[in-house]
């Protein structure tokens, strides 16, 4: 075997290293630390996790070889450089993730296994590069599975907590039932085909006529990723799990592996099924994208927890993104990467305040942010830019990310498509409502705050910072859509 | 469709199909989390059972089906362990593992 083809896994290697190194660390350091439970820990492990993290994420943007397009185990692994822009931008948002959890993750009650949270996160995160670089479904169900059963260890972290335990029962049970719906429809894919490998079956599937077996296999792959997602019908597990969760799991978990299951979801449907697109999945992905949208946006006007409340705003959220899935043109994929890294820093922005106030009160409830503008106005500040731009207002980044995912829609020229849209847009201002109901409890309400005025960790003011810089720039930075679309229209 | 449907490999499909039904059906109405996991290992190896089928039957110069099959047991092994592990913790904290006890959180 030729080892040297593992060279074009440039990504996934750095990622290892990172793994390899926050896992030694943690290992054999001694241990000098000594929680308030009186057990040993090892001091820095978060230091480490972050730096080294840090460096990898610079070096993969600095280093000009990973935007080369490669391929390894007989194309089973296929780069380009689209994958490598969107594998960089989830790791800006994995960055900000790890910098936000730092203060929680050092906490008296996580201390001791804080390494743990650390190595399963960078596992998820190499698990979710592998499924949106596979070529061929092997690779890419041990990349979704990795990349989803770590995560509900992560999610069952807080061990003594009710909610956290109910949280990770439900999600593994839901993620377990997903990947066997979207195994059964890949045996039926395979049946069909006689082969795993997305070029394979795309061109033995061009030899046939649109079947009512392959739009039950279609249907089946559709469902299993689109749990992951968390599209509508597929969505009951959402809430449960971002609000049972510790609050630095749910934000890694709603924006790192939304966004890169939504780009793996466009690589299956246009590089599989792609000449099925009228035929089998333009229908089902549109009403799943009305249903997302829609019914996300209902459910998270009734929501007090802010973390739920987060959480059906990300479901429909996920229908926007879809958005980018339905154009198939370069513009709309383009599209969805923009949106996807607007979405990470203003959701970013916004678990990042939740984080802090829930650090320093265990408040997560909408009414206890009631007139947080008195005592402490730059969070509510950082929040009510976070709002502003999820909701899509016009100088902040969300509107820009909304305004291209639209046009990229809309390019795809259909009648149906303009319905779409629209439908979309009135749902735009549905959301207004419940964003803004945030923006008016922190600021109008003329009650009294539960939360007192406190000062906020280092790592937590960091990240709010890069998180609100990117909300403000990325919409006026008009040159890093222009990138963007340049390298989707070169793959 | 090319498909040519010998009775032996029918044979086989509807066993796998009837095993992923029961599979969903236990999963949907099951009240005990064991219980739950259990249905949902038939539903994997439901599709174990219906890739070696067509690999057998429909495609026998190659061996893909057969080593998806392999790493999904594996997978299915994985997913188990912590589920389990997942569901000793529930029982740590509830003392049981009826669904019953999960609805803290709703709507």
């Amino acid at each position: 075997m030729d080892y040297s083809q593992f060279l074009a896994m440039k990504q996934e290697i750095g990622l290892l290293v990172v793994f390899l190194v926050v896992f030694l660390y943690d290992v054999f350091m001694p241990r000098k630390g000594v929680a308030a439970d009186g057990r040993a820990y090892v001091k820095g492990t978060s230091l480490v996790a972050v730096i080294s993290f840090a460096i990898f994420t610079a070096a993969c943007f600095l280093c000009p070889c990973i935007y080369e397009p490669a391929s390894a185990f007989g194309d089973m692994y296929v780069t380009t450089a689209v994958a490598a822009t969107i594998k960089n931008i989830l790791n800006v948002g994995v960055l900000i993730v790890l910098i936000q959890a730092m203060r929680w993750a050092d906490s008296d009650i996580q201390v001791v296994r804080r390494g743990e949270f650390y190595q399963l996160l960078l596992i998820t995160l190499f698990g979710m590069y592998l499924m949106m670089s596979g070529r061929h479904f092997l690779l890419f169900i041990i990349g979704l599975e990795s990349a989803s059963l770590p995560l509900a260890a992560m999610v069952a972290l807080d061990k003594h907590r009710h909610e956290s335990t109910e949280a990770a029962i439900k999600y593994i049970l839901t993620a377990c039932f997903s990947s066997a719906i979207f195994m059964m429809g890949l045996s039926f894919v395979y049946g069909l085909t006689g082969s795993l490998y997305f070029v394979d079956i795309a061109s033995a599937l061009s030899t046939q006529a649109s079947t009512g077996l392959l739009t039950i296999a279609i249907g089946f792959v559709m469902a299993g990723i689109g749990f992951k997602l968390s599209l509508v019908p597929f969505h009951l597990w959402t809430g449960d799990v971002y609000q049972g969760a510790p609050t630095s799991v749910t934000s890694y978990l709603s924006v790192i592996s939304k966004g890169a299951t939504a780009f793996a979801f466009v690589v299956v449907m246009v590089q599989v099924f792609g000449q099925f697109y009228t035929a089998a999945w333009e229908w089902m992905l549109y009403a799943l994208i009305i249903l997302t949208i829609t019914v996300g946006n209902l459910f998270a006007i009734r929501q007090r927890n802010m973390k739920r409340f987060l959480a059906f705003s990300s479901v429909s959220q996920a229908g926007y993104i879809m958005l980018g899935v339905i154009g198939v043109n370069e513009m709309a994929l383009a599209a969805l990467i923009f949106y996807v890294l607007v979405y990470i820093f203003s959701n970013l922005a916004a678990f990042g305040v939740i984080q802090a106030i829930e650090n320093k009160t265990g408040l997560v409830d909408m009414d206890s942010y009631r007139g947080l503008c008195r005592t402490n106005p730059r969070l509510s500040f950082c929040m009510m830019l976070a709002m502003f731009s999820l909701a899509g207002i016009p100088p902040f980044a969300g509107f820009f990310s909304k305004f291209f995912i639209f046009t990229g829609a809309l390019n795809q020229g259909s009648v149906a498509m303009y319905v779409l849209v629209l439908i979309a847009l009135i749902n735009t201002i549905i959301s207004l409502y419940y964003y803004l109901l945030v923006v008016k409890a922190m600021y109008i309400s003329p009650d009294e705050c539960k939360v007192p005025a406190f000062k906020s960790a280092t790592s937590e003011r960091i990240g709010l910072v890069i998180t609100v810089a990117g909300v403000i720039f990325l919409g006026l930075v008009s040159c890093i859509y222009d990138s963007i679309l340049a390298l989707c229209g070169v793959a | 469709m090319n498909f040519e449907f010998e009775w032996n490999s029918i044979m086989f499909l509807i066993p796998s199909l009837f095993m992923f039904c029961c599979g969903v059906y236990g999963f949907l109405t099951r009240r005990n989390m064991i219980a739950i996991l259990i249905s949902l290992e038939l539903m994997l190896n439901a599709v174990d059972m219906n890739f070696v089928v067509f690999n057998r039957f429909l495609y026998p110069g190659q061996l893909d089906g057969m080593f998806f099959t392999l790493f999904a047991i594996a997978i299915a092994a994985a997913e188990t362990a912590i589920a389990i592990a997942i569901i000793i913790n529930a029982f740590r904290i509830s003392r049981d593992i009826d669904v019953k006890d999960l609805s803290k959180m709703k709507f």
